[in-house]
């Protein structure tokens, strides 16, 4: 696996990529059907979407009914892939993926586009925070926040295939670009993007070029920190985190979520049965999202690489205190 | 339709009312009212209308059920034991840790049922999934779904009809149990439903509204839908909570009832009583 990373932005922006790989996938598998709820101009697939109207079934603004005929069409032995605006693809439609796709062992791939403050000008309405820990409570779920395009391609392949419900949650602009071209990133698999002696940050979506800024920060400063692309979410790779909580002695968690149900409580919960060290977190406070440019809602929220920077400060002090 | 089907038909029925009152009798109480209600379509449709292997519950080209109002869920069971996809004696274990027949319907635990449901309204979106993916794979079957008039108050029911037509489903029939009654009363009285045919019609649905007591009148409705087409169908069944037996039509709250001792040996006795007189 060769990690790319210099901090630049992918070119092409993750709606493309979305776009091209659902219509990949459904090409190339006659078992494979794509669902959207009105938004196919927003998921890069209208245009391949208007052409194929038996392969891209495109329900309206329905999502409730979208993902309990997804549950219908996978009784008939297909693979549905849906998307909506994260909000619309998580408490929405909650019950009737819950049941009619969980509980009913109706295997359904669920993209929610635009996660956290990524929603940005669509504000508090559109901007959701509780998506990853709706769908970590449902049994048997997988739940991906993206890290870049190229793990978008490799994770979307993957969960198409697998069972139970998944969960991928993506934003639709440019993300630094991680990972080459190709590589293939194997789910409830975290990756190593940096070796590190003092802290560990692990991080997930939007958040991953955050910490690595930081970690790069903190090494001008002499502090040598980890950082692990925590992309799944659920099922949790708990030995890396385990391993590099015992290696580093030090946790830092960051990820564009409601601090409570997402990435920091899966990680707490394998440190607490595992390797109890210090740990803190960045992520959302208990609140609602609102408006705004990513940028002003990243230092609103203090989802920035200097909010990290400070946490795994005061996690080190915390060590050391001990 | 000859005497002899029609008589066959309807001791079909009064089996199915009497297998749902052993299961019930079995655990105590449960969902008697909506459970009676459907037994005469059920009879219709496994006597006459759905081509099936219960043999093989499995096999892909079958026509499919989709029982939306879930907690109906003894009167298919009654009718699947009948129909020999399970020993009938299993009926005894419905609501039983362990069992294989639980209050709504699940798929992934009893042969036979196509969808599990039971949270209201959901059975019809993946009816509609259904009907959609079978013609997709160019399936000539056909999809059945039996929705609660009460159910109808969720939102969903109307999304999926929506789309049904958009979606030009004649492989679809929606059949909607008209008993006028929900859990906490009269339909009229708590959310009324106003001309449920003419919403079918106007949602774009093939729709014809009959007795739903009438074995005869429900066959009829349901030939007509053979002949597949542009349009799904709807036939909305003027039904009675509790039908088939005085004492549960005449309770008023009857959505679930208590079957002791005595009122199983009441109440199968009245349906001993119906079956002779069809089948002298």
């Amino acid at each position: 696996m060769k990690i790319v990373y210099t901090g630049e932005m992918d070119q092409r922006p993750c709606k493309e990529v979305l776009g091209a790989t659902i219509e990949k996938i459904v090409t190339e598998d006659e078992n494979a059907i794509y669902l959207d709820a009105d938004l196919m101009s927003c998921a890069g697939t209208l245009k391949w979407g208007k052409q194929n109207p038996d392969r891209a079934i495109d329900c309206g603004i329905a999502e409730s009914n979208m993902a309990g005929v997804a549950a219908g069409l996978a009784v008939a032995g297909y693979r549905p892939i849906i998307h909506s605006f994260g909000p619309f693809a998580s408490r929405r439609c909650y019950d009737q993926i819950f049941l009619s796709g969980g509980y009913g062992k109706n295997d359904i791939t669920v993209i929610g586009t635009d996660p956290g403050v990524t929603a940005a000008m669509n504000g508090g309405t559109h901007m959701p925070f509780e998506d990853v820990a709706l769908y970590s409570v449902l049994p048997g779920s997988t739940v991906i926040d993206v890290s870049d395009p190229t793990c978008l391609v490799s994770v979307l392949k993957q969960c198409v295939y697998r069972p139970g419900v998944k969960y991928i949650r993506v934003g639709r602009k440019q993300m630094a670009r991680v990972y080459e071209d190709g590589t293939e990133l194997p789910i409830s698999k975290a990756v190593t993007l940096r070796e590190g002696t003092d802290a560990v940050i692990f991080a997930a979506g939007i958040m991953l070029h955050e910490a690595i800024q930081a970690a790069l920060s903190l090494e001008k400063q002499g502090v040598s920190v980890a950082v692990v692309d925590c992309f799944t979410i659920k099922p949790l790779d708990r030995e890396a985190v385990v391993a590099w909580a015992k290696k580093t002695g030090a946790v830092v968690v960051a990820e564009n979520a409601n601090r409570h149900g997402g990435l920091y409580t899966a990680v707490l919960e394998a440190l607490a049965e595992g390797c109890p060290v210090p740990a803190a977190c960045v992520a959302i406070e208990d609140e609602f999202g609102e408006v705004g440019t990513q940028g002003y809602l990243q230092q609103r929220f203090g989802l920035t690489a200097a909010h990290i920077e400070e946490q795994v400060k005061a996690v080190i002090a915390r060590k050391e205190a001990e | 339709m000859e005497l002899t089907e029609k008589k066959a038909l309807q001791a079909f029925a009064v089996r199915i009312r009497m297998a749902l009152v052993e299961a019930i009798h079995a655990i105590g109480s449960g969902h008697v009212g909506g459970a009676l209600s459907i037994a005469d379509v059920l009879a219709v449709l496994y006597g006459r209308e759905m081509n099936v292997r219960p043999e093989d519950p499995q096999w892909p080209d079958r026509d499919y059920l989709v029982v939306s109002k879930g907690h109906a869920g003894p009167a298919v069971y009654g009718t699947l034991a009948l129909k020999g996809y399970f020993p009938y004696d299993e009926l005894k274990t419905l609501n039983q840790g362990g069992t294989r027949l639980p209050s709504h319907c699940d798929r992934n635990k009893t042969p036979g049922i196509d969808v599990t449901t039971g949270s209201l309204g959901q059975g019809t979106s993946q009816a509609a999934g259904l009907a959609l993916g079978n013609r997709l794979k160019g399936r000539k079957n056909r999809v059945f779904l039996i929705v609660g008039d009460g159910e109808l108050d969720e939102g969903q029911c109307w999304e999926a009809f929506a789309f049904a037509a958009a979606k030009k489903l004649g492989n679809l029939t929606v059949l909607i149990d008209w008993n006028k009654k929900q859990l906490d009363g009269r339909v009229n009285e708590i959310l009324p439903l106003g001309d449920i045919a003419a919403k079918m019609k106007a949602f774009g649905f093939d729709t014809v509204q009959v007795d739903g007591g009438d074995v005869e009148a429900i066959a009829a409705a349901l030939e007509r839908t053979r002949q597949g087409g542009d349009k799904p169908y709807a036939v909305v069944l003027d039904a009675v909570k509790g039908h088939g037996i005085a004492e549960a039509e005449n309770t008023e709250m009857n959505h679930s009832m208590p079957i002791d001792d005595q009122r199983y040996g009441r109440w199968m006795a009245e349906l001993q009583a119906d079956l002779a007189a069809l089948e002298g």
